[in-house]
């Protein structure tokens, strides 16, 4: 954004947006927007506590053990994918089906087979997540050039040395992106299965918070929930730009 | 004993006649005979060129020796050995250079070692030799984005030299550099073949790359795809490099080989 000849830093629309918030909440219009000042004085009172430190790792305990699982479970998955055919017409189909599927309706399934506790979290977590890595990374397989795998069999490598040394790292930058809006999809995932598994993590606090009517707290989880996908997210995408000066001269 | 050394001597002086040697190889896609009933025979220590028209096999009867194609029927052999897959004995050079883009020169250069499982500081002793011979000597640590096409292909080559696979084969190597630096690879190309003990196996559809480099040159005609031709150019291997191209026996092959090529060329 500009503003006369004034470059203006990457989102400062945001200031904006709180402004409007600020004059929205202080206005009294409704309970539910509480000033965005005192969200934020909430925030900082809230960051420290127990609940929230109790909150906040049984979240990212989830949460990382969902995306490791979707990762290491889908990357291989997509290779194959993307190296047979056979397998890929076998496969194709249902991760289409499942990445657009509404997985929330799966939830009371996974319930059932694995009962109410973080397990069934982390199942959930991995399913938001899983999809979309497998066909990224089947994408990225799919271009990879010819001559690069026939010069890896050429000089003898072996199945697994042609998996870690060539098929993983040419189609790195697919399988990044594919992380990245997994991950995105595994918050999702991960605060799903904390509201309707087991109300636990920060899926307890919104809970607590908003059958209480404790409206700025709601908003102040909310807010720290948001900045740490988003964190999450660019820090991917950093990678990702890393990578991508390759993806061209495969 | 002295029979078993006689028989000993012969066997290995057959042996270094011929390399590597093609039988009655058939290859098929469907119904369509990509390659049909080639036999060629490679000698030691010799560059052989593959020359023909687009769509004649040569290609397909390169990646067939390497064991990265397999024929419908016939066989090939390496020094006397049945090829059944990729092996050490020989080495590929791509046409275009197939190197891993996240990876160094000096790393490319030294993964046909690393998979063969050779341990880092020794391959990357090897690889450095290779590199410096091939003259990129300063650029170890480069990346291939930041090199010049020549200067990659010169990456592929130093790749397959530095595995010492006897048999080296080299597929178009020169066609996507421009002309100059061709013309400066060819030259290295015949240094390489007098100072290495090496059998190479070289494709190409340019006649006159084939008759400057090559001590023997199979022509391959397509439809079906055949050997029609071996000529062995020999009166101007042995003289300055610098004068081949003006010797009236070059511009005699030269000549001769596009007269039978161009009613194959549409």
């Amino acid at each position: 954004m500009k503003i006369g000849n004034y470059q203006l830093p990457n989102m400062s629309s945001l200031l904006l947006w709180g402004l409007l918030w600020e004059i929205i909440g202080r206005s009294g219009m409704t309970f539910f927007v509480p000033p965005l000042s005192e969200v934020v004085m909430t925030l900082f009172s809230v960051i420290g506590t127990p609940a929230f430190i109790k909150a906040l790792s049984e979240t990212a305990y989830a949460f990382f053990a969902g995306v490791f699982f979707a990762i290491a479970i889908g990357v291989p998955i997509g290779v194959l994918m993307g190296k047979s055919r056979l397998i890929d017409e076998l496969l194709l189909p249902w991760v289409n089906m499942f990445l657009s599927a509404p997985l929330t309706a799966l939830v009371p399934v996974l319930m059932v087979l694995f009962g109410f506790g973080m397990k069934s979290i982390i199942i959930t977590t991995t399913l938001f997540a899983i999809w979309i890595i497998i066909l990224n990374t089947r994408a990225g397989v799919k271009q990879i050039n010819r001559s690069l795998i026939e010069m890896a069999r050429s000089f003898g490598a072996t199945a697994r040395d042609a998996f870690f040394k060539i098929y993983i790292w040419a189609a790195l930058p697919e399988i990044l992106n594919g992380v990245r809006i997994g991950v995105i999809r595994a918050v999702k995932g991960v605060i799903i299965g904390q509201l309707l598994i087991s109300i636990v993590g920060f899926g307890a606090l919104f809970e607590l918070y908003s059958a209480n009517f404790l409206m700025a707290h709601f908003w102040a989880v909310l807010i720290v929930l948001f900045a740490m996908a988003f964190a999450v997210s660019e820090l991917l995408a950093y990678l990702e730009r890393r990578v991508s000066y390759y993806a061209s001269t495969r | 004993m002295s029979q078993t050394k006689e028989a000993f001597a012969k066997a290995t002086a057959l042996d270094t006649e011929i390399a590597v040697s093609t039988r009655n190889i058939c290859k098929n896609y469907g119904a369509v005979e990509a390659l049909k009933n080639l036999s060629l025979d490679f000698p030691r220590g010799q560059l052989t060129s593959l020359l023909g028209p687009s769509g004649c096999g040569k290609t397909t009867l390169l990646k067939i020796i390497a064991g990265l194609l397999e024929p419908t029927s016939g066989e090939v052999e390496v020094n006397g050995r049945l090829v059944t897959g990729p092996g050490p004995n020989r080495a590929f050079v791509f046409q275009d250079f197939a190197l891993l883009p996240w990876a160094s020169v000096m790393r490319n250069v030294a993964f046909g070692l690393e998979l063969r499982g050779v341990a880092k500081s020794e391959r990357e002793a090897i690889a450095e030799r290779y590199i410096r011979e091939v003259g990129l000597a300063g650029f170890e640590k480069s990346f291939p984005h930041e090199l010049s096409g020549g200067m990659r292909q010169r990456v592929g080559l130093a790749r397959a030299l530095s595995v010492d696979a006897k048999v080296l084969l080299l597929d178009e190597p020169f066609s996507a550099v421009d002309e100059q630096t061709r013309r400066k690879f060819q030259e290295d190309m015949l240094n390489l073949v007098a100072h290495e003990n090496k059998t190479f196996i070289f494709v190409t559809h340019s006649i006159e790359e084939a008759v400057f480099i090559s001590d023997q040159i199979a022509i391959l005609l397509p439809r079906p795809s055949r050997v029609s031709e071996i000529i062995r150019p020999t009166g101007f291997r042995n003289r300055d490099m610098g004068n081949i191209r003006r010797d009236p026996e070059y511009l005699d092959i030269v000549d001769q080989i596009w007269a039978s090529l161009r009613s194959y060329v549409e």
